[in-house]
């Protein structure tokens, strides 16, 4: 049996994707700048793109920008929106748990002048409105707040936290990271105060390799990719049709049975947590005590660590049996250090190194959670009598 | 201009009635080595020396970098072919290749003729007066020293005339196949890699094996092993790596042995599980990239207790060697980018605080005998399930 449970890191795409992007890469090919028939195909698909897209987030098709994925929307809005309002200021906030796209890229503005703020988050994730409220300066010129995150499933208080920065200085920006979000909640960039939005493809049944940046139209960027002059100067480079089509697909067969799939996925998530919780000395982080079956969390991520279990020895273990987890979140296992969110919600150093995250998607299926649990009830002895003495 | 190679080789030159079978192997290698390079290329055996001829368009560069990765060769020298056409198109043509390779011209010189072809109407030693004053000339500022120039600008007459001068350091050694062959114990660490690098100079095939322990070790070190074993390969020609399963008996040492012991009896029982398959693939040694006192496992006494239970003869090349001694190696071969990569290995998986340094052979002997009741059925599981990944 194969279980994939690593839909953080990447997903399998829909059928339906890959035949669509099959025939725009073998027969409907052309460029969608080119004047001719197949150009004009090509054309199509990107309005087609455009206008699913912008349904789903109820924006207009002109807000909706193509990138090569959820890390260059995130450089192009933060970068972007910096050089364009230098002039206002020069402060930035953002979280202490964000994805390294976000992250570094403060980081690469902060070396050239920038400042940046990055506010604490409780022992869940999130972050306090108040310290938001507090970092807030008249030179705050752009806030960037991730959805979910993508290690442990908190929710940021979005639209809270927009409408508090539009209160309190009109001109700031918001750059939300939703690429862990999109397709898994509903996100409204008009009415929770969105600027700017971040989206991947591969995270939500799409391609690699593509993704987009909803771009509020009264907000002014500098584009970061210079050649063409496609995207209305923004974002130059031949669209990746195939691609873009792709994405577009993915998001409209998520959003079709919305409520219902991710009713489907809560119920995944519960029975897996109130199955995990049945393995001694075990802790689900970034919940609630409130929330012990995390509603208030994203539907598809469940960090657990499992005291005296190494959590790389953990995933090749499960990966014997067919099961795909991750350690820690997909991006940073490649780095001996531990992961900044683990650590900004003050999980203990001697459960750092024994966390795994468990992702689910709309294709997981209850017979799997079965079959994971089942898993580990038997394995997770095992290694713990065969650890480090 | 270069359209050739004259190939120097150091020891080869020395052996007696057998040298042709160093230099068939070298031959060989060589061939091996050119096969990753664009174009194609003659390679022949005259007098004593071995020719690689260019037969189409090369990259000179390219080329220069596979040879110096063939053991046997001491020296690369690229040579320039142009037909016999008289003396004085030959003045001609050798001005005009100092000019090309040496743009300075204000070196010291001397002219190192070669009359292979008798019926030539001058003599060595005419040769090189002859040219010497035609260097001069058209260099004023080059000067002759016949004990210890900068360039020995050597000229063969033969069918055609050879010009060449430059000598290429290539890295020595034999030919590798002449010396028999021997087992690597590869791990994924840097030394490992440069002891099968050492050996493999001495003329000798490798084979090697490497221990996995899923799922404590990952499918991402095991690449790593692969990835070590193709860039010595690239010395040493393809390497038959044998991939063990070694979870089950690491697993039950630990819980049958004292914990301080565990590396050593591990240790203890690779080295006899590599040496089965040392034998059954012909192997007259094993080779690892131990150094003395390197490591809790690697102190005199620890050596003994590892080469007891070994019958054939263990290499050990970097025995005498500090880390940084071996680590500069292994940036010249080109595996250390690679060796320092951070996987774990199943040596550091389950490593006691405080390992034993100073192991007394008798208490391991005896504690080894708590693994009595199923020891020999997991190491023949091991050797059943020994997966061979072929690496070129």
């Amino acid at each position: 049996m194969e279980v994939y449970l690593d839909n953080s890191a990447t997903t399998r795409a829909f059928p339906e994707v890959a035949e669509l992007m099959t025939k725009l890469m073998c027969e409907d090919y052309g460029n969608s700048s080119s004047l001719h028939m197949k150009g004009v195909q090509a054309e199509q698909y990107l309005r087609y793109a455009k206008e699913t897209l912008a349904r789903i987030l109820k924006v207009s098709e002109k807000e909706i920008f193509f990138t090569s994925g959820g890390t260059e929307s995130d450089n192009m809005a933060i970068i972007g929106c910096a050089l364009a309002n230098s002039r206002r200021g020069n402060h930035l906030i953002t979280t202490r748990v964000e994805h390294p796209a976000v992250m570094q890229t403060m980081r690469y503005l902060e070396d050239r002048g920038f400042r940046v703020t990055y506010l604490p988050v409780d022992d869940c994730g999130r972050i306090l409105l108040e310290d938001l409220h507090r970092a807030m300066t008249p030179e705050t010129i752009l806030v960037s707040i991730m959805h979910t995150n993508n290690e442990i499933g908190t929710l940021q208080p979005i639209a809270e936290a927009g409408a508090l920065i539009k209160k309190v200085n009109s001109n700031t920006l918001f750059h939300v990271d939703a690429v862990q979000g999109f397709g898994k909640a509903r996100i409204y960039p008009k009415k929770m105060n969105i600027d700017l939005l971040s989206v991947s493809g591969h995270k939500i049944h799409g391609p690699k390799g593509v993704g987009f940046l909803y771009l509020g139209e009264k907000v002014k960027i500098q584009p970061i990719i210079f050649g063409g002059g496609q995207q209305q100067n923004l974002r130059s480079g031949t669209e990746n049709v195939p691609g873009v089509a792709g994405m577009a697909k993915a998001a409209e067969i998520l959003y079709r049975n919305f409520d219902e799939d991710i009713a489907r996925l809560q119920q995944c998530k519960k029975h897996f947590m109130e199955g995990v919780r049945k393995i001694e000395n075990v802790t689900i982080n970034g919940l609630m005590s409130e929330d012990l079956n995390g509603e208030g969390t994203a539907p598809h991520i469940v960090s657990v660590s499992f005291a005296g279990v190494r959590s790389e020895v953990l995933l090749h273990a499960l990966e014997e049996k067919g099961i795909y987890i991750s350690a820690g979140s997909a991006c940073s296992s490649h780095k001996p250090q531990p992961s900044a969110t683990l650590g900004a919600i003050g999980v203990d150093k001697s459960l750092l190194e024994s966390t795994v995250r468990f992702s689910f998607s709309v294709f997981t299926t209850m017979e799997e959670i079965d079959y994971t649990l089942q898993t580990l009830y038997d394995k997770i002895p095992m290694l713990r009598k065969y650890s480090r003495r | 201009m270069f359209t050739a190679f004259l190939i120097k080789y150091a020891e080869i030159g020395i052996k007696g009635r057998n040298r042709y079978l160093f230099e068939d192997a070298l031959v060989q290698q060589i061939k091996y080595a050119l096969k990753k390079c664009e174009g194609q290329f003659a390679i022949h055996k005259t007098q004593g020396r071995i020719y690689v001829d260019a037969q189409t368009e090369f990259d000179f560069d390219e080329v220069v970098a596979h040879l110096k990765q063939v053991f046997g060769i001491s020296g690369i020298c690229p040579v320039v072919y142009v037909e016999d056409e008289g003396f004085d198109k030959l003045k001609d043509t050798i001005i005009q290749y100092i000019a090309d390779v040496y743009p300075d011209c204000n070196q010291t010189f001397k002219v190192a003729a070669r009359r292979a072809r008798k019926n030539y109407p001058k003599d060595s030693m005419t040769i090189n007066m002859d040219m010497g004053e035609a260097i001069l000339k058209a260099y004023p500022d080059m000067k002759v020293d016949v004990h210890n120039p900068d360039i020995m600008l050597n000229i063969e007459i033969r069918e055609k005339i050879y010009i060449y001068s430059e000598i290429i350091p290539g890295p020595g050694g034999m030919p590798v196949g002449t010396g028999g062959k021997a087992m690597l114990l590869l791990s994924g660490g840097i030394d490992s890699p440069v002891a099968g690098y050492m050996i493999a100079k001495r003329g000798v095939k490798i084979d090697a094996v490497y221990f996995h322990a899923p799922p404590y070790t990952s499918e991402r070190a095991k690449q790593k092993v692969v990835d070590l074993a193709r860039l010595v390969s690239r010395y040493t020609g393809p390497i038959y790596l044998h991939v063990i399963n070694f979870t089950d008996i690491q697993l039950y040492i630990y819980e049958k042995c004292p914990h301080e012991e565990l590396t050593i009896i591990m240790r203890r029982y690779m080295m006899r599980i590599a040496e089965h398959i040392a034998k059954e693939n012909e192997c007259l040694g094993l080779i690892t990239g131990e150094s003395i006192g390197q490591v809790a496992s690697q102190t005199m006494s620890a050596l003994v207790a590892t080469n007891e239970v070994c019958e054939l003869p263990v290499y050990r090349p970097l025995i005498g060697f500090d880390k940084q001694e071996i680590v500069e190696i292994s940036e010249k071969i080109g595996t250390y980018e690679t060796s320092i990569q951070p996987f774990e290995d199943c040596c550091t998986i389950f490593v006691a605080k405080h390992p034993v340094t100073k192991p007394n052979l008798n208490v391991i002997r005896r504690h080894e005998h708590n693994l009595d009741e199923r020891i020999d059925e997991l190491v023949q599981t091991a050797l059943d399930t020994d997966e061979i990944i072929i690496v070129q």
